[in-house]
């Protein structure tokens, strides 16, 4: 089946991938500190289950989630655990766990290369994938884990391997599918098995020819029938997940569906190499490759970091600043976050970091008109949406239009903000909306809402309690020790 | 280190409207060429009214709402306005009704709604229409279209007439108005003449519309520029231009005798500057390219039905308008398919 050519729109962007791929893929060095985020950008929350002064390994779990829609943290570094809490250096990261790096890189027991995958049943591949804390590496962060046993549940046919890096500056999948292609192939292999999907597709797009090559290379090695290679053209979105599912399958997920409700399952090719790597030594996921580039960087790159190592770390790896960078955003230049500190550790969802000089950023620099209702932003709406009707429907706030018009369709991937000859930030005015809405939405329900909050409040105050009494009991235990001794 | 925080996307094309509006601009130039070589050099006097009219009332207007001027003066759209509203008046015209016709559009047809952005209406038809019904004598004078026609001579009467209102006074209206194609086609029609009758009075020449094929395929030059520098997109000339030739050669073929073909209505009076740049003003136009495609053939279709059996020669004006005030229902019912919402 085609793919359908009414949302095939987007834009070809100018691509800044080269200056990073002049290079393999480097080790980052070790942090000294590492500082792993308890929400390492999904907004969900992990539960520490470490102590303060405890000493932990490498691969060591170190935070739990607490459902099944977040994936638990390991220790990046060997050492000792130095603090729990609010990470005050660092404006908004939020909590932490700061970990002192005795450099021993000592592994936990558990970091031990997994049984034969083809003789694991697929509930405890799935099981051990959740141990790992593996999590969408795109940058979604959803656990995989819980991914794969969603559509085991719903048998899916499809699994698509997303390759298509369509954001300029991003091409941390581009070297890795280079450097690890077998890796990817052997993850591939294994979501089949745990999802239960019949075929898996890898998508990649025509600006990527060598990891193109090296991963035809890799599937011409395992020959394995079910696994093929897709090559789409190289236009923004092709990534998004609904977008490049399309493209693939030429299916639509419908409106208020998942892609599991059609069948399909989409996992980064990233996640893929991290599966083949747990199955391969045990290791859980305690690192990632990030792509480190910018006009105000010395040395673009490609780097295999550690989760908790600080960026201007990263940064003074890549050989540090250069010229005099205005913006450090992560993610791409179309949906990137922009952060205002590079002391901001690494996460799992940083797959590029970008220190953007005015050359990099001249062009952003407009005042905003009025919409003027050329259509532009019509035209390269990958969702098929009227941008210019949404920005009318958000002006006045009317809620009737703005379904209309499908708000909630909206993949935010600013494709209109780019074209936008009013210089209009019109997915910054639709996010807001949206919060709006939800925030009217949760004001007709505030009763539910106050019992909710007041529940974890409880929860969080007995949480605090029970440690405080452990850490009493610990201390009177060990005084009673110490007296024992003494006497 | 610390660092400025923006919203994304951080980075973006850098296409502005003063880059839409310049390249309108400078894609009028050929039809201003064709209208001062055909009709003499009024189109000038009418610019050089017209502009520092829409100029000053635009800065005027935001003065007055509290909005920055620099801005809007600088996005060129004011110009625009002002320079088609010039393209469509008769060079004869005095400077005055100029002055009027131009501030009719920028206060009443834009700033009155807010400005750029807000107007349902084209601003330079509302202008046209006003003066039209205002003063309909002074809005039909146009040059006679002859082959002898002393290019000198019309210079000075233009002029005088531009400044004074009248001519001078050894010379007669009589001698220097002509009837357009369309005025003679329209009289004529009404005559109960044939169109072979008609054809054979002056205006007429092997095509159709005597001069005025000129200033069209002009036009028609510049909108192509247009289209292929990606400024503007094809569906609404094609539309209008579409809906106009269709019912003309349907009229034609039912009936010669008493409608011109396609040909003529596509080379006669303003065709090509409204498919291209007048019907085109996007502010005031539908929205999606279906709805673009449904308003640019109701323009079309009017201007045919008001230029065969309308009271006025050429029914650009009024055709534009009527389907601007059509453009909210084109578009509620011309919203395009949302991507996994199923087909209306």
């Amino acid at each position: 089946m085609a793919a359908r050519r009414e949302f095939a729109p987007g834009i070809a962007l100018e691509t800044h991938k080269q200056a990073a791929m002049q290079s393999r893929i480097a080790p980052a060095p070790a942090p000294a500190q590492a500082f792993v985020l308890l929400d390492q950008g999904d907004g969900r929350h992990t539960v520490p289950c470490v102590r303060v002064g405890e000493r932990v390994r490498l691969g060591s779990p170190i935070a739990c989630a607490d459902t099944d829609a977040g994936a638990d943290l390991h220790a990046p570094v060997a050492g000792r655990v130095r603090s729990i809490g609010v990470l005050e250096r660092v404006p908004d990261a939020g909590h932490a766990i700061i970990i002192d790096n005795d450099g021993s890189d000592e592994r936990d027991p558990g970091f031990e290369p997994l049984p034969p995958p083809e003789t694991l049943p697929p509930g405890e591949l799935i099981e051990l994938i959740r141990r790992g804390g593996i999590a969408g590496l795109g940058g979604a962060l959803f656990p995989t884990a819980t991914k794969l046993a969603q559509a085991r549940a719903r048998s899916i046919a499809h699994l698509v391997l997303n390759g298509a890096e369509c954001e300029p500056w991003i091409c941390c999948d581009d070297a890795l599918m280079r450097e690890a292609a077998d890796d990817v192939v052997r993850g591939a292999q294994l979501m089949l098995r745990a999802s239960g999907a019949k075929r898996g597709t890898i998508a990649i797009e025509n600006d990527k020819p060598q990891a193109g090559e090296a991963l035809g290379a890799a599937l011409a090695a395992v020959g394995d029938a079910r696994l093929a290679l897709v090559v789409l053209p190289a236009v923004y979105p092709a990534g998004a997940e609904r977008q490049l599912l399309t493209a693939v399958t030429g299916l639509e997920v419908p409106e208020g569906a998942r892609p599991p409700d059609i069948g399909l399952l989409s996992q980064n090719v990233g996640t893929a190499a991290a599966v083949a790597r747990l199955a391969r030594t045990g290791e859980p996921l305690i690192r990632r490759v990030v792509t480190i580039s910018g006009s105000g960087v010395a040395r673009p790159c490609n780097m295999d970091a550690r989760i908790g190592t600080p960026i201007a770390e990263l940064i003074g790896a890549a050989g540090g600043y250069t010229g005099t960078p205005r913006r450090l955003w992560f993610g791409g230049s179309m949906t990137g976050r922009a952060l205002p500190d590079d002391a901001w550790p690494l996460t799992r969802a940083m797959n590029c970091i970008v220190a953007a000089t005015d050359a990099d950023l001249v062009s952003a620099a407009s005042v905003e008109r009025p919409c003027i209702r050329c259509g532009d932003c019509a035209r390269v709406c990958p969702a098929g949406l009227l941008p210019q009707e949404l920005h009318r429907g958000v002006r006045s706030h009317d809620e009737s239009l703005l379904e209309r018009y499908g708000l909630a369709d909206c993949i935010e991937c600013g494709c209109c903000d780019y074209v936008c000859p009013s210089a209009i930030p019109l997915v910054e005015r639709f996010r807001q909306e949206r919060v709006a809405m939800r925030e009217r939405l949760a004001a007709a329900s505030r009763a539910t809402e106050a019992r909710l909050h007041f529940e974890l409040h409880e929860r969080r105050a007995a949480d605090l309690e029970a440690s405080r009494r452990r850490e009493f009991e610990d201390a009177r235990r060990r005084a009673r020790d110490h007296s024992a001794d003494g006497g | 280190m610390r660092f400025e925080t923006a919203p994304a996307p951080h980075v973006v094309a850098g296409f502005t409207v003063p880059r839409v509006m310049f390249p309108v601009l400078l894609a009028l130039v050929p039809v201003a060429m064709a209208h001062v070589a055909v009709l003499g050099p009024g189109l000038l006097l009418q610019l050089a009214v017209a502009a520092p009219v829409a100029l000053g009332c635009e800065a005027a207007a935001l003065a007055v709402r509290r909005r920055a001027i620099e801005p809007a003066l600088r996005d060129g759209s004011v110009l625009v306005t002002a320079a088609l509203l010039a393209l469509c008046l008769p060079p004869y015209l005095p400077w005055w009704l100029t002055a009027l016709g131009t501030a009719v559009a920028v206060l009443l047809g834009k700033h009155i709604y807010g400005g750029l952005g807000y107007n349902p209406f084209n601003p330079a038809m509302v202008g046209y229409a006003v003066l039209l019904i205002s003063f309909p004598v002074a809005m039909t004078r146009w040059p006679p279209l002859g082959a002898d026609l002393d290019w000198a001579t019309l210079a000075r009467v233009t002029v005088h007439s531009f400044y004074t209102g009248a001519l001078p006074a050894d010379l007669s209206w009589d001698a220097w108005t002509g009837a357009t194609a369309l005025d003679a086609l329209r009289t004529g029609l009404r005559q109960r003449l044939t169109m072979q009758e008609i054809r054979a009075g002056a205006p007429f020449d092997a095509i159709g519309a005597a001069g005025f094929v000129w200033l069209n395929l002009a036009a028609l030059a510049g909108g192509l520029f247009l289209l292929w520098r990606g400024i503007a997109r094809w569906q609404i000339p094609a539309a209008v231009l579409a809906g106009l030739a269709i019912p003309a050669a349907i009229g034609h073929a039912l009936d010669p005798g008493t409608h011109p073909g396609a040909l003529f209505h596509l080379l006669a009076g303003s065709t090509m500057l409204c498919a291209f740049f007048i019907a085109t003003d996007p502010v005031s136009a539908a929205t999606s390219d279906r709805g673009r495609l449904v308003y640019g053939a109701g323009i079309g279709f009017l201007t045919w039905i008001i230029r065969r059996w309308g009271s006025y020669p050429d029914g650009v004006a009024f055709a534009v308008l009527l389907m601007n005030l059509a453009v909210p229902l084109i578009d509620r019912y011309t919203i395009p398919r949302i991507y996994g919402h199923a087909p209306d």
